[in-house]
């Protein structure tokens, strides 16, 4: 009878798994099936036409590119300085307590009210317009919380012995953590840096009303561009238009290099995180 | 000299999450205002009908938080209990090999954009709930819970698995030695030593579903009515704003009801945030 309740135990264990996993891959599946038929060199490299219906989507892998990479040099920065004093600097315990669930806190912030603020803020309030900079801004601010939880994490993993060595030496305290902690724990960094990009290139909601529009005829020039994007423009040709038979097939083009991009990028983190592992001599 | 400057700057990067978080909250409530002093806040959170572009208004969300609540909750019997399930599997049962190929696995199932959940929802599963259930409209509720149920999962999973796996080993092995079995040590001693960890993973889950904006935009029906069947269209608050945001003239009253829809939700997922960061931090005392 005991052996029995484990054997059908471990049978729902392993079906809650097995439905997960078929999820994610008939998820994949689907998509790569039927985007595959869609991608192509002009469609990478060309721009829409005819209303959408036709032509590529190269202005939205530009845009989201450049979304991402304005969010990342916004909030990596901030997000590590920040983890450096949460680890290294801070000495009143409440503090660092009120800024740790501040930091958790605003990761819990549903993304469409990110989308909410930065309209308020970087749209209205400093009038850059919806454009690339109001979209990369209020991306940063999304993914500020995994730069700071990944270099937290990657901080903390760096042995005392090292710092207690630098001293040893003479370095002062901001000659340690510049040159023995953070070179210690850039694996980590990077891997936060990266999955933060990957999460920023995803994102719809937020860049709905900052940065997104459904289509321009040029590439941004300047930073108060609008800009088109990869996952606003799935949802674009999905909701809006008029002759889904044509724009069905673009989205799901669209959705197949967004999701290896991101799939791509987290696989990078993973690899990153894997080979720092194994290179660990202490 | 540089040691003098380096601290107040390291500070001030630090106080800048503080600053968002106190920046969105006050942006919300100065947008929300003029609703509240031209509406009653009462109708506003208890009416059932939401008609922002007749003449007059109508701005009842109501149905927008029934909406949410039913797909939520839709989310919370598909995640949990696979969520759960999963993070035991992982950390108790799975051998090593299986282990090391599951983690990432389920990792990737939490990158993937929730715009893509969204169109894999609106042309795979919906038209699959519609043959298999016999309903008029496969875009409901219950396609949207399965999806945000998915979703929802890795976040359970790999919360409530930090939380299992920090559990002691001696624990197991003094359940071991009173001759129980694997199955009887995860149910009895395990999970309960692990509950305040599972608890907070669940809470925090559930927050993402409720602030989950894309995929329930396409995939829920958009029907803004109090729903009879988990097979009815719904909406949900997140899915308004995004709906309505571009078309609401700003500074009208509709654009300042969504502003206040946020500020609702803000609350709720703030409230969410707290609950899961207290339980989880109790247990360490």
């Amino acid at each position: 009878m005991r052996k029995f309740k484990q054997k059908f135990g471990f049978l729902l264990l392993r079906l809650s798994i097995l439905l997960a996993v078929i999820f994610l891959f008939s998820l994949i599946i689907v998509i790569i099936l039927k985007g595959a038929k869609v991608i192509s060199i002009p469609f990478l490299t060309q721009f829409p036409q005819d209303g959408m219906t036709k032509g590529g989507i190269f202005p939205a892998i530009m845009g989201t590119f450049l979304l991402a990479v304005g969010a990342i040099v916004f909030a990596l920065p901030l997000g590590v300085f920040a983890a450096i004093y949460l680890r290294e600097y801070g000495k009143s315990y409440r503090l660092i307590r009120i800024i740790r669930i501040g930091v958790n806190n605003l990761a819990g912030v549903p993304s469409v009210v990110f989308g909410l603020f930065g309209l308020a803020v970087f749209v209205k309030f400093f009038q850059f317009g919806v454009s690339l900079i109001a979209g990369s801004l209020t991306l940063g601010i999304l993914i500020l919380p995994i730069i700071i939880r990944s270099t937290e994490e990657a901080i903390a993993t760096v042995p005392e012995s090292f710092r207690e060595a630098s001293y040893g030496l003479g370095a002062t305290k901001w000659h340690t953590v510049r040159h023995v902690v953070l070179p210690v724990a850039m694996p980590g960094i990077l891997t936060g840096a990266i999955l933060g990009i990957g999460r920023a290139a995803g994102e719809t909601a937020p860049i709905l009303f900052t940065a997104a529009t459904f289509y321009t005829r040029r590439l941004p020039s300047t930073v108060f561009d609008e800009v088109m994007a990869l996952p606003y423009h799935i949802y674009a040709l999905m909701t809006e238009g008029t002759k889904p038979q044509y724009q069905v097939p673009i989205a799901y083009g669209t959705a197949l290099v967004l999701l290896l991009l991101v799939l791509g990028i987290n696989l990078i983190a993973i690899i990153i995180r894997y080979r720092a592992r194994k290179a660990k001599t202490w | 000299m540089k040691e003098k400057f380096i601290r107040p700057i390291l500070l001030i990067s630090a106080l800048v999450s503080i600053f968002f978080l106190c920046g969105i909250t006050i942006t919300l409530f100065t947008e929300s205002l003029p609703l509240l002093k031209q509406y009653n806040f009462i109708k506003f959170l208890f009416g059932t009908h939401w008609y922002p572009t007749c003449y007059p208004p109508e701005l009842g969300i109501l149905p927008l938080i029934v909406g949410t609540l039913v797909v939520t909750l839709g989310t919370f019997l598909i995640a949990v209990p696979l969520g759960v399930g999963t993070a035991i599997y992982i950390s108790e049962v799975a051998p090593h090999k299986i282990k090391e190929f599951l983690k990432p696995t389920v990792e990737l199932l939490a990158s993937v954009p929730s715009v893509i959940y969204g169109l894999f929802g609106m042309v795979f599963l919906a038209p699959l709930v519609q043959k298999v259930f016999h309903v008029p409209i496969g875009l409901n509720a219950f396609t949207a819970s399965i999806i945000l149920g998915m979703m929802a999962l890795p976040t359970v999973a790999s919360i409530a698995e930090d939380a299992i796996s920090s559990v002691p080993r001696s624990l197991r092995e003094a359940s071991f030695a009173l001759g129980a079995t694997k199955w009887e040590t995860i149910t009895k001693s395990v999970v309960p030593a692990a509950s305040s960890g599972i608890i907070a993973s669940i809470i925090l889950g559930l927050g993402r579903a409720i602030g989950e904006t894309m995929t329930v935009l396409m995939v829920a029906g958009g029907a803004a009515q109090i729903p009879h069947s988990i097979f009815d269209p719904v909406r949900t608050m997140t899915a308004t704003i995004a709906a309505e945001m571009g078309e609401a003239p700003m500074g009208s009253l509709h654009y300042h009801a969504l502003f206040a829809i946020a500020l609702v939700l803000f609350f709720i997922t703030l409230g969410f945030n707290l609950l899961a960061d207290w339980i989880s931090h109790r247990r360490k005392v």
